[in-house]
């Protein structure tokens, strides 16, 4: 067996694993922000907006990611709506992990004890105060250990915008294997590239948690 | 369940509620400053009707504090920074102002050297007065304690219950649920004496305790006092 396919293609390998590392923390930053908006409205006292989010939520978790990567990038265009397949693969993930990360974020507030919203609004903050400077920031804190699970998911998934002729890691990974038919040696190392990605992700993410871990509160980490 | 209270407590007044669990001293309690909402009745805050629908709650909260019986102090904030919260986002006070503020409260209740340090590392009778000061560097016309001692071991209530009783000599008004007979006889102006959702009977403590007139009062006492 020899490495030289893999050293020989170093440089088109590192290109594939930086837009995968692209797509994934674009994908994470959107997934997270509406992910917030909408764990905060899956708890809101508005029906309206409680069922929207709720919704959303059932609607792209029980659907395949790559259906609906499929529908941003070909279905789209019928509407009228032309993007890039990069932007496409990256939407489609990022909206896709949003309805998960609401969910977790639904979690997290609901962990939080009721007495810290009504110690809040006691003293005169308004919800979205109490939200903002009380709730969400404990609640941030205990979903950590299941967002590293989501950033990990999300990092193995974004190989599916492969089928959309993203050169992220896994279609770099197709593309040589067709050249060289070395599929062992190819993917074993492309899952070894995913893998260090994943491993870094959950350090850091460990990271983060002792860093914003609150003193004399929760289980020593 | 609250079937019908009617009560008036005048500034400067120290009014504490008694009686049976599951009475409804802390719904009463909690429906003063609208935590709970009231289904019927109303409440009047300084001649101003709070249950009405177009009263801006916030604004009358930030006037009322309210001290709980889990303490719910913001797990996440220093003992400081607890306090320094809502001066600034309610009152909207400067940084600077608020931290100043903060400390000087927290000299009131004896924590100064506590400044920082977060709720979980505070024992209760500490978080306890850490959440007074809270209440009372807002300035407030009224402090609500809801059982504040109910919590604590035996040995940590009587710092809580000596900071209360410096409040009210300092004038505070409060009004008071809690099961500390001792502090109701020696602070309070007038006992309240709630059993099944309404007020059974109230007056000066001295009466209250020698000479309850409803026999559930005479009850009460009597199995309380006993313990």
């Amino acid at each position: 067996m020899a490495f030289e396919l893999i050293t020989d293609n170093l440089g088109f390998f590192a290109k594939g694993a930086i837009l995968t590392l692209e797509i994934s923390l674009s994908a994470i930053a959107i997934g997270f922000v509406l992910g917030i908006l909408m764990g905060l409205g899956r708890v809101s006292r508005i029906l309206p907006v409680r069922l929207l989010s709720t919704g959303y939520v059932e609607a792209l978790r029980g659907t395949p990611l790559l259906v609906q990567i499929f529908i941003i990038y070909f279905g789209l265009p019928s509407i009228g709506i032309y993007l890039s397949p990069l932007v496409s693969g990256i939407l489609a993930v990022g909206l896709n992990s949003a309805a998960y990360q609401a969910e977790i974020i639904r979690g997290g507030i609901q962990s939080v004890p009721k007495g810290q919203l009504e110690a809040a609004r006691s003293i005169g903050m308004t919800y979205t105060q109490s939200m903002r400077h009380v709730v969400l920031p404990q609640a941030l804190r205990l979903i950590v250990p299941p967002m590293t699970n989501e950033f990990i998911t999300l990092i193995k998934d974004s190989s599916l915008v492969s089928a959309i002729g993203i050169w992220e890691l896994t279609l770099v990974g197709k593309e040589l294997n067709a050249k060289y038919f070395e599929p062992f040696q190819i993917f074993i190392f492309i899952a070894i590239v995913y893998f260090i990605m994943t491993y870094a992700t959950s350090k850091i993410m460990r990271r983060v948690e002792k860093r914003f871990k609150i003193p004399g509160y929760g289980a020593e980490a | 369940m609250l079937k019908g209270v009617n009560l008036s407590v005048y500034k400067g007044e120290v009014v504490v509620v008694i009686g049976p669990s599951g009475s409804g001293k802390s719904t009463f309690l909690r429906c003063l400053n609208r935590l709970t909402e009231p289904t019927k009745g109303d409440v009047f805050f300084e001649g101003v009707k709070i249950t009405a629908p177009d009263v801006d709650m916030n604004v009358i909260r930030a006037e009322i504090g309210m001290v709980f019986q889990s303490f719910n102090l913001f797990l996440h904030l220093t003992a400081k920074k607890n306090i320094m919260l809502a001066l600034t986002k309610v009152k909207g006070m400067e940084v600077e102002d608020a931290e100043k503020k903060s400390v000087e409260a927290l000299e009131r209740v004896g924590l100064a050297d506590k400044a920082d340090t977060y709720p979980g590392q505070l024992s209760g009778g500490q978080q306890q007065r850490v959440a007074i000061a809270r209440a009372v560097a807002m300035n407030p016309k009224l402090i609500m304690f809801d059982e504040p001692t109910s919590a604590l071991d035996p040995e940590l209530i009587g710092e809580v219950l000596d900071v209360m009783k410096s409040l009210a000599k300092g004038g505070m008004t409060m009004i008071v649920v809690t099961h500390e007979m001792g502090f109701a006889r020696e602070v309070a102006d007038r006992v309240v004496f709630m059993d099944h959702g309404i007020v059974l009977e109230e007056g000066a403590p001295a009466e209250i305790f020698t000479s309850p007139a409803h026999e559930r009062t005479k009850t009460f006492l009597a199995r309380l006092l006993k313990e």
